[in-house]
């Protein structure tokens, strides 16, 4: 294969069992570097699994997944792939940034140390410069004046903003979205989504969404993936999935969830 | 009738003993918040971890008084002194406590704030240092600090291994003056002077920690 026409991200036969529960059937998947995906399917159908095993907070059964051409669920033993090591994991996952359900800020510290602590101690990044860049991504999250804040005292919209702020602190390649807005009152959802257009528009960032905003994957994405059961049931661009679907499995569960809003 | 001439002459010798008694408390407590936090956090690493729990188990459910008596008996040719051999024993020995207490508030940090570490790749010691423990240990100073006021209250147990503290002075003085009464009351008032004050400052950390 070319270099450059490689996909970013690869998910090869990947299998993943919660005890008896399989949640990925072998799953193939491929996301192009730059890319705005969306993840989007009934609960329980993986979507969720496919980020978190990219952040490596859970670990494939098999099957392999690539990042950037390289393993990254495996590592090279020799001509051999062996399940990656902890220290291999760790180099390789800071290329990729999350943000999740519940925010999980560290309420311990100060708004600014959250987007700083990672650049700092994982990245080496200087203090000094660390702290300029919170102060201009909480700028671009409209959160600046909060920078001394800690996060109990913000509403779950600006948590969130803050978390996004600190996923972005690290400058990953690829950026894991679980479902940001799902914990939020109704009226600060729209907030957040704003945020992650802007970034969808100024950057180049490659985003991986799970999500039940079908108007937001409308805009920002260039595909869409509709899982169900472990497997992509369908996938295409956007205009195509939401206007014409063409698997019933889609039909249905669009049906339902348009229905709902 | 209260004897005040033999509680003039007790009194300085009962303080002399309350340092004995403060010496021990506050250095083996220090060992004990040390200690147990070490074993909290060993335990959670595989094998070696169950080799800890099952030795911590066992110091936990054997009476403090019987591990006092034994290690003295143990030392009894060696030249370390009984205070010493005292706090590391009661130090070890509520380890096992604290650890429990550590683990507990280890246990309530959400599993969310370590998949938040494991995502910005900190290193183990930010992860403990800077995220879990900070959490953790808010929620657990109150429950610790109880830990602290039994401690003193088990101190008189050195009088088994001949440390002078504040029972020893009292037993030794009052039975050669035939004063027991006076001895051990005094000693009584001078754990009260001690604990109640604690146990109200216990009460308002608990009240402001409690709430977070």
């Amino acid at each position: 294969m070319e270099p450059g026409n490689e996909p970013l991200i690869k998910f090869d036969s990947v299998v993943k069992r919660f005890g008896d529960n399989v949640v990925l059937d072998g799953l193939d998947l491929d996301v192009n570097a730059g890319e705005r995906v969306t993840l989007i399917g009934p609960s329980g159908s993986g979507k969720t699994t496919i980020l978190r095993l990219l952040m490596t907070l859970e670990h494939v059964n098999g099957g392999t997944i690539w990042v950037g051409g390289r393993p990254f669920s495996h590592m090279y033993r020799g001509d051999k792939l062996v399940p990656a090591s902890e220290k291999y994991l760790r180099e390789h996952r800071k290329t990729i940034g999350m943000v999740f359900q519940q925010f999980n800020l560290f309420p311990n510290m100060t708004v600014r140390k959250n987007v700083t602590e990672g650049p700092v101690h994982s990245l080496g990044v200087p203090k000094e410069e660390a702290s300029e860049r919170a102060v201009e991504l909480l700028e671009m999250v409209g959160l600046a004046d909060k920078i001394d804040a800690h996060p109990t005292q913000l509403s779950g919209g600006q948590q969130q903003r803050v978390a996004i702020a600190r996923a972005l602190a690290m400058r990953p390649e690829i950026l894991l979205l679980d479902e940001v807005t799902s914990a939020l009152d109704p009226e600060l959802v729209a907030g957040v989504l704003d945020v992650l257009r802007e970034i969808a528009r100024e950057t180049d960032i490659t985003m991986l969404c799970v999500t039940h905003e079908m108007a937001f994957a409308r805009d920002v994405s260039d595909r869409v993936f509709m899982f169900d059961a472990g497997r992509i049931a369908e996938s295409g661009p956007p205009e195509q999935i939401f206007g014409d679907p063409h698997e019933d499995r889609t039909k249905s569960f669009l049906k339902a969830v348009l229905e709902h809003d | 009738m209260w004897d005040v001439e033999f509680t003039r002459l007790l009194i300085p010798a009962l303080l002399t003993g309350l340092w004995v008694t403060v010496q021990a408390t506050v250095l083996g407590y220090a060992l004990a918040l040390v200690l147990g936090l070490a074993v909290a956090m060993v335990r959670r690493v595989k094998v070696v971890g169950g080799i800890v729990f099952v030795v911590t188990e066992f110091i936990r459910t054997t009476p403090v008084l019987v591990q006092l008596v034994f290690i003295f008996s143990l030392s009894a040719l060696s030249d370390v002194s009984p205070l010493t051999i005292g706090i590391v024993v009661l130090g070890v020995h509520y380890s096992t406590y604290t650890a429990e207490v550590y683990r507990s508030g280890i246990e309530g940090v959400a599993k969310g704030q370590w998949e938040a570490c494991r995502a910005l790749s900190l290193p183990s010691h930010r992860v403990w240092g800077a995220v879990v423990l900070p959490q953790a240990i808010r929620k657990v100073i109150p429950a610790l600090g109880n830990y602290l006021i039994a401690m003193f209250k088990d101190t008189p147990l050195l009088f088994a291994i001949s440390v002078p503290e504040m029972l020893s002075v009292a037993n030794d003085l009052g039975g050669q003056y035939f004063r027991s009464f006076e001895a051990y009351t005094l000693v009584g008032a001078a754990f009260l002077l001690v604990a109640v004050p604690s146990a109200v400052v216990i009460r308002r950390l608990e009240r402001r920690y409690a709430a977070v």
